[in-house]
């Protein structure tokens, strides 16, 4: 009787999106084919779907975010679910509220989903320990960034086809960089061969144990790559102690025409936005539209996380 | 009290070089009037108390020269009443108090206070520590002179290091003359900042700033490089890495006289034991790889390392249920200490003497304190534990008021049975 009872509950647990960490090879490809659906219905005339009517998604955002946010916020819309979406990063911390007091007050307004987005790594997890609902991470610290690996594989079978026998290059702030991390394990996870390439100082310690190769050279890095993702590197991290000058993170890491010659002849480049044109990426490479796949990523963003909320939605 | 004597006990007593079946005799004011398997029942008077061990360990009582009690201002983490508790139902009897409380211990005052309340609501041995430096800014020296005469046994900035070269160097000269002991905290701030756990694959992994093991090992060599110039009685709080271990031998090869301490934190995990973001297990310094563990372990063996400390540091819940990085550092352990430490005698990398004698003697040598040590005409503080006994760590059943303890489930082989205070029954099992 007891056996039963506990079954039955653990049965009745939500499940999570915390990383591409925790997921089995089938879970991805099961969101990326249930993804591939919702890109037939958003370029429809009508996007709507009822699937998660009379679900409650609150998007809660402690980062400020542009494109994850609006994504999470559309595909929310289209599946039908009444979607709040709150910015703490200006309200309840300031009031000296924490993660775990704003997590209760949530809770008790009986969301079905959770989306959060914070500057700590591990900080979903946490809120997952403590809520009675699906946790989405939409991005913690420089851990993971599950919906963007899976946005990102999405695009790449997109135009290749496939993922296995590919080689993709990650190239840029490694150390700081929560997509670098979840795309390693995604690419690693669906067959692909991943280099990661950086400035030594902003490459994280024993990253080569992930199941990548490493490199500090793009010439090197980039060899016969299928494709080549770029990083944001934010501001701050151009002076300082990590590197010289902007102008010489340019001059040895920045990919234009000429470097992207040293990847595969059909290699295509991607970039998880906001671009620092001039900066990691020449401007016009980034807008030319038969190598760039950076308006695509947009597009299909939308449709992988809609394949998630209702993958991970409490039925 | 009356006389007494703990007879058929197995005595580790290593500042006598002892290990043996014997008795121990306490005289009515608490001291060892004899001591070793030539005592004999017929050697006191009849009306003597009879306690029999059952062939179980008796150590001196355990001298630890780390542990945090929130008096003042951190009552709500732990206090003198709850810490002696803990510290008995560990065998331990002495303890050195840290002094970042609120306020901070860095004026005579303070210690008055820290020495009345001690004994008006502890129930050990306390040899309160003051800081190192006013506001422990590390800027400027505290008393040294006028607080050490109140009874402080040692100087520590605890959980900071003097970072500046010019200040420690003044400090180490100054305090070469007054013959005071210095406990640095070894850590480059500017190296470890934002840091919170050992630099490598797991910090990787779980995206969290890495403290290099360089920030350890930097003001380790800088501080012997000074030490060199300005020789005072020096000794290095808890080392966390074999890189560290390393500069510690080559100083000790050379000549240089310092005393070297290890958390029993970095003796028992390894930085893969945070998993997925338990924060019970963020400490400082940070726990590393299982190399580094075990060539600590070795450093014991070979006597590079001198004391194991608890490093208690009660934390309530609210301090640890936060994301990784926001999270408090440290873990309670007092009462942990010994269990843990048998782990490396029953998993045969160390003998029971060794870790009796980094439990008891050498810190009370550091220390120059009359503790850790059962010799005639000691204090008979003492504990007696079963070597063998197995058990499970519950935070819940552990006596400090705060339940951070980082072996929450863990198996342990070795309980503390009776724990003796000037010979009188202080905590019994």
């Amino acid at each position: 009787m007891a056996v039963k009872k506990n079954t039955l509950a653990i049965k009745d647990q939500p499940k999570h999106l915390l990383g591409i960490q925790n997921l089995s090879i089938q879970e991805a490809k099961d969101i990326l084919d249930e993804a591939k659906i919702f890109i037939k219905l958003n370029r429809s005339a009508s996007k709507k779907s009822d699937i998660l009517r009379g679900k409650t998604q609150i998007n809660l955002f402690f980062e400020p975010s542009t494109r994850t946010q609006s994504s999470f916020d559309l595909a929310g819309k289209r599946l039908g679910a009444d979607v709040m979406t709150m910015n703490v990063a200006n309200s309840a911390l300031k009031k000296g509220e924490t993660l775990m007091d704003t997590a209760m007050t949530l809770n008790a307004m009986h969301p079905d989903i959770i989306v959060i987005r914070h500057q700590d790594s591990g900080a979903p997890n946490l809120l997952s320990q403590k809520v009675n609902c699906t946790v989405i991470n939409a991005g913690d610290g420089w851990r993971e960034h599950p919906t963007q690996a899976l946005l990102d594989a999405l695009t790449i079978i997109n135009r290749k086809g496939k993922i296995e026998g590919l080689k993709i290059a990650i190239c840029g702030d490694i150390l700081h960089s929560r997509v670098a991390r979840s795309n390693i394990y995604l690419m690693n996870m669906l067959g692909a061969e991943v280099n990661v390439v950086a400035p030594k100082t902003l490459m994280p310690k024993s990253i080569e144990r992930l199941g990548v190769k490493s490199f500090t050279n793009m010439k090197k890095g980039l060899d016969g790559c299928d494709i080549v993702m770029m990083l944001r590197l934010q501001n701050e991290r151009m002076q300082g102690s990590f590197l010289p000058s902007k102008r010489e993170y340019y001059e040895f890491y920045g990919l234009t025409s000429e470097k992207l010659k040293f990847a595969d002849k059909d290699a295509l480049i991607m970039h998880p936005g906001p671009m620092n044109r001039g900066v990691e990426i020449d401007t016009k490479l980034a807008d030319d539209i038969n190598v760039s796949l950076v308006k695509e990523q947009v597009e299909l963003g939308v449709a992988v996380r809609m394949a998630c909320l209702k993958m991970y939605c409490k039925k | 009290m009356t006389e007494k004597i703990l007879t058929n006990a197995r005595i580790i007593d290593p500042s006598q070089e002892m290990d043996e079946k014997g008795s121990v005799i306490v005289d009515e004011n608490g001291k060892v009037k004899a001591i070793g398997k030539d005592v004999k029942k017929t050697d006191i008077s009849p009306s003597a108390e009879i306690i029999d061990l059952k062939n179980n360990i008796l150590i001196p009582g355990i001298v630890d020269m780390k542990a945090f009690v929130g008096e003042p201002g951190y009552e709500y983490k732990e206090n003198f009443r709850t810490l002696s508790h803990a510290a008995l139902a560990g065998g331990v009897t002495s303890i050195v108090t840290m002094p970042n409380t609120k306020p901070l211990i860095d004026n005579v005052s303070m210690v008055d206070f820290i020495i009345r309340r001690g004994r008006d609501k502890a129930s050990v041995n306390l040899f309160p520590s003051a800081t190192l430096t006013r506001e422990i800014e590390g800027k400027q020296m505290t008393e040294f002179g006028l607080l050490s005469a109140k009874g402080v046994v040692a100087f520590t900035d605890v959980v900071r290091a003097v970072q500046s070269t010019e200040t420690m160097a003044k400090i180490m000269d100054y305090a070469s003359d007054i013959g005071v002991l210095i406990m640095q905290h070894a850590e480059d701030y500017e190296l470890s900042k934002n840091g919170c756990i050992n630099e490598g694959e797991v910090s990787t992994r779980l995206g969290l700033q890495g403290i290099s093991y360089i920030s350890e090992k930097i003001i380790i060599e800088r501080d012997l490089c000074l030490l060199n110039e300005f020789p005072c009685r020096y000794h290095i709080n808890q080392i966390s890495s074999k890189e560290s271990l390393e500069a510690i031998r080559r100083n000790k090869e050379n000549g240089l006289n310092f005393t070297v301490g290890v958390s029993i934190n970095n003796l028992s995990l390894n930085e893969n034991d945070i998993g997925d973001f338990k924060t019970f297990l963020k400490v400082s310094p940070p726990l590393r790889l299982e190399d580094d563990r075990l060539s600590l372990v070795e450093g014991i063996k070979s006597g590079l390392i001198d004391v194991i400390v608890s490093d208690h540091t009660p934390e309530d819940e609210e301090g640890k249920r936060l994301p990784f990085a926001q999270a408090a550092s440290g873990a309670i352990g007092i009462e942990t200490l010994l269990p843990l430490a048998l782990e490396m005698h029953h998993n045969e990398s160390l003998s029971l003497k060794k870790i009796i004698e980094t439990l008891t003697i050498n810190p009370a040598k550091i220390l120059k304190i009359n503790k850790g040590t059962l010799k005639k005409g000691s204090d008979a503080d003492m504990c007696v534990f079963d070597l063998e006994a197995p058990w499970i760590i519950k935070a819940d059943l552990l006596k400090s008021k705060s339940k951070n303890t980082a072996v929450e489930e863990r198996k342990v082989q070795g309980k503390v049975l009776m724990t003796f205070l000037n010979g009188e029954l202080a905590f019994k099992s």
